[in-house]
């Protein structure tokens, strides 16, 4: 009904930018979705486009996920600001696709639509005592410093154990050991949210095992990642030294991955610099290689607290002629004792209402950015339906590579533009269509300008406290500051 | 639809472009060259100083100033990277124009386009100002990699420093890496770089980071 009235009034008053505006709805204002808006305003000068996020503040990751310490990585929210900033452009926080809207509204509404919502759930390792309490995914931890409003309460004991667990050696893994480890009054200085600065002031943890399936060689963070959390002051760390050994088949995938082989010589490295023992208190970093989790182990008391992970040791076994190798269990186990888990094994996306998507992978299955329709063995397309980023490739790959990806996708839609599959001629309400139904939800939406108006709060708050920012990181407060 | 930040918001923001020390933060806290940061970039915001006399050559942090705030940054150039305008191009021209050398930008078509690049400057901020499509998401502080280019001649290339283990970090990250790629926000443009070609790896473009298979085109 709101789309029929946005509509007519739609055809009385005509946008004034071209005779024939292309309407394009941008879901996610992560890397992907601005890249993805930025693209699509260069290529085509009729496009105007509406991103909408679920949150009242955009950038998503950069905002969430990005560790603190690294403010230099989310600078590119300048150029994704000048992109909001476009008059073809309008950002629409606070409306969430499935909620305050339906994908089939928003593709009745805008000639394309492109979804770049990201991924905000979890692999699971599927082992048992996997929800044991004191086991976190690294998704809700790093929501959790990093001040995302839905995670401002979770139920974290950092004071009762001095050892944590965390599975998997991606450069999440290292984020957030690195968090963990990193010496608090380098932490005050950044946009950690509050209640993290000071639970983290308050942690007993000293004793980080960051524990990888396979080997040294395989390991699956980069080489800044690592050299930064090699470089922590005062941190003992331990690599069993035979982990180091390289088998013929390591040694080939090191000469064909330049990545692998400055990862593996920076472990190496150190291996050797370090003391055989860590002086008492010091604080401690163990590389663990070889095992996978079996299961999680508990007290027999009512608390339900994990106490500690059991491991199968594995070996590496080549995997067809792929060069790669992966892990095989040896039938040899292991405990580790430790009081908190936190799992970096891989975030995984969510489907929507009338989404095709795979639930095997947690994407959606799609060619170049064009959403494949369910219809099974057939290559037809969604009409108008693309994606981008996380939830068209899956959950890895740096900010950069959501621009690569962007580009792909806007490709195709450039195609598709001139073979005539979307029809721009055929009016569409559009952004005051958007308006209109929000409105009729009341669904207040977060324009740009109430993002900059949390910006300059927060940055105002952080400069009392020497940092940055301090994030807001209530839902009220957040919709409060941005409206007033 | 004007939005409510104040000029001075916008100045923090861009300035830490310049005054960014890698491996801190503090930087990002408080930029110190506050001076230099004039309404660019944001095109919302009012070219105010654009036309106004004091916006000159003095306003450019010298090497020394940068230093202090750059700290250690590898390669700090003597020019902040701005936007597409800035307001001392014209001032400056003039007896700039013996320190300039020529280089070459070839595009992702293969289009080339010859530009006049001053001493002292970034490949990153030559390319902005000539409007050459050269991402540089961090704005030269080295953390993104966009800024990725391959130096055409080795010639030309061993004449440039070797690159410090945090270029050859992000290099690590880099689309379609080459023998020759480096990092345009880290090639500074000096005497014997003149005649220097620099290609965008736009073609080569490739997920290979990912694990990604790309599909045929
Ligand atoms: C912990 C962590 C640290 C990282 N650190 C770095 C780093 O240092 N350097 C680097 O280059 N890369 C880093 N990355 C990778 C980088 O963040 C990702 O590649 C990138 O953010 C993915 O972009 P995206 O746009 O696909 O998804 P996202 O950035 O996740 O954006 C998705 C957006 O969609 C919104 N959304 C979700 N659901 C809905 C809905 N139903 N309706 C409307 N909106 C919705 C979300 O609020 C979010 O804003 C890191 C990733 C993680 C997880
Ligand atoms: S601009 Fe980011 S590394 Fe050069």
């Amino acid at each position: 009904m709101a789309v029929f009235q946005a509509r007519k009034w739609y055809s009385r008053s005509f946008s004034s930018l071209s005779s024939h505006p292309l309407h394009i709805c941008v879901v996610g204002s992560g890397p992907a979705g601005f890249y993805t808006a930025e693209k699509m305003l260069k290529a085509h000068q009729a496009a105007e486009i509406d991103i909408i996020d679920r949150l009242p503040t955009p950038f998503g990751l950069v905002r969430s996920g990005v560790a603190p310490d690294h403010p230099e990585t989310k600078i590119v929210v300048n150029q994704f600001s000048r992109v909001a900033l476009n008059e073809r452009c309008s950002f629409f926080g606070n409306v969430s696709l499935g909620t305050s809207i339906s994908l089939a509204e928003l593709r009745d509404m805008y000639h394309v639509v492109v979804l770049a919502y990201g991924a905000e759930s979890d692999r699971i390792l599927g082992v048992p005592g996997e929800d044991l309490k004191g086991i976190h995914s690294a998704r809700e931890f790093v929501w959790w410093y990093n001040g995302h409003p839905d995670y401002k309460n979770l139920a974290l004991d950092l004071k009762s154990t001095e050892t944590a667990v965390i599975l998997g050696q991606g450069n999440v893994a290292l984020d957030v050991a690195r968090v963990l480890l990193r010496p608090k009054r380098e932490l005050a200085i950044t946009d950690i949210a509050n209640h993290a600065l000071v639970s983290l002031e308050e942690s007993c943890i000293r004793k980080v095992y960051l524990v990888g399936r396979r080997g040294p060689v395989q390991a699956a963070c980069t080489a800044k990642e690592l050299r930064e959390i090699l470089g922590i002051k005062d941190l003992y760390i331990h690599i069993q030294e035979a982990d180091l050994l390289k088998s013929p088949a390591d040694e080939e995938e090191l000469k064909n991955s330049r990545i692998q082989r400055r990862v593996y010589e920076l472990l190496s490295k150190a291996v050797t610099s370090q003391p055989s023992q860590p002086r008492s208190g010091q604080r401690e970093l163990h590389f663990v290689f070889f095992r996978r989790p079996d299961k999680f182990l508990h007290s027999d008391n009512i608390s339900g607290n994990v106490t500690g992970v059991c491991y199968e040791k594995t070996i590496l076994k080549e995997n067809g002629g792929s060069g790669k190798q992966s892990a095989v269990g040896t039938g040899q186990f292991e405990d580790l004792e430790c009081g908190l888990v936190l799992k970096s094994i891989g975030y995984k996306s969510v489907p929507v209402n009338g989404l095709p998507f795979d639930n095997h992978k947690g994407m959606v299955p799609n060619i170049r950015g064009r959403v494949l329709s369910d219809v099974p063995g057939e290559h037809t397309f969604e009409k108008g339906l693309y994606v981008a980023g996380w939830l068209k490739r899956g959950p890895t790959g740096i900010i950069a590579t959501n621009l690569y990806c962007a580009e792909e996708t806007v490709a195709s839609i450039s195609e598709d533009l001139e073979q005539g599959l979307l029809t721009p001629s055929f009016p569409k309400p559009g952004r005051e269509g958007l308006g209109q139904l929000l409105d009729s939800r009341n669904v207040r939406f977060v324009p740009f300008s109430g993002w900059e108006k949390i910006d300059v709060k927060e940055k105002a708050d952080g400069s009392l406290r020497n940092k940055p920012r301090e994030k807001i990181v209530s839902w009220q407060e957040l919709l409060k500051v941005a409206n007033e | 639809m004007s939005p409510p930040v104040s000029l001075d918001e916008r100045q923090l923001t861009s300035v830490t472009r310049a005054g960014y020390l890698q491996g801190s933060c503090s930087r990002y806290l408080h930029p110190l060259i506050l001076t230099i940061s004039v309404a660019f970039s944001i095109p919302a915001s009012p070219p105010m100083l654009l036309s106004s006399p004091t916006s000159s050559r003095a306003s450019i942090p010298t090497l020394e100033t940068l230093k202090i705030s750059g700290g250690k940054k590898p390669r700090v150039s003597q020019h902040v990277i701005f936007g597409k305008h800035h307001p001392f191009s014209t001032t400056a021209a003039e007896n700039e124009q013996k320190e300039k050398i020529s280089v070459t930008f070839i595009d992702k078509d293969g289009e080339e386009k010859h530009i006049k690049v001053p001493i002292g400057m970034s490949m990153l901020e030559a390319a902005h100002e000539n409007d050459i499509e050269l991402e540089g998401a961090c704005e030269g502080s080295l953390a993104c990699s966009t800024c990725h280019v391959i130096v055409m001649d080795v010639d030309y290339y061993n004449k440039l420093e070797d690159p410090t283990d945090e270029e050859n970090d992000m290099l690590d990250l880099a689309f379609g890496l080459t023998e020759t790629s480096r990092l345009g926000c880290q090639v500074i443009a000096k005497p014997e770089l003149d005649g220097l070609h620099l290609a965008l790896p736009a073609a080569t473009r490739n997920f290979a980071v990912d694990g990604y298979v790309p599909k045929p085109h």
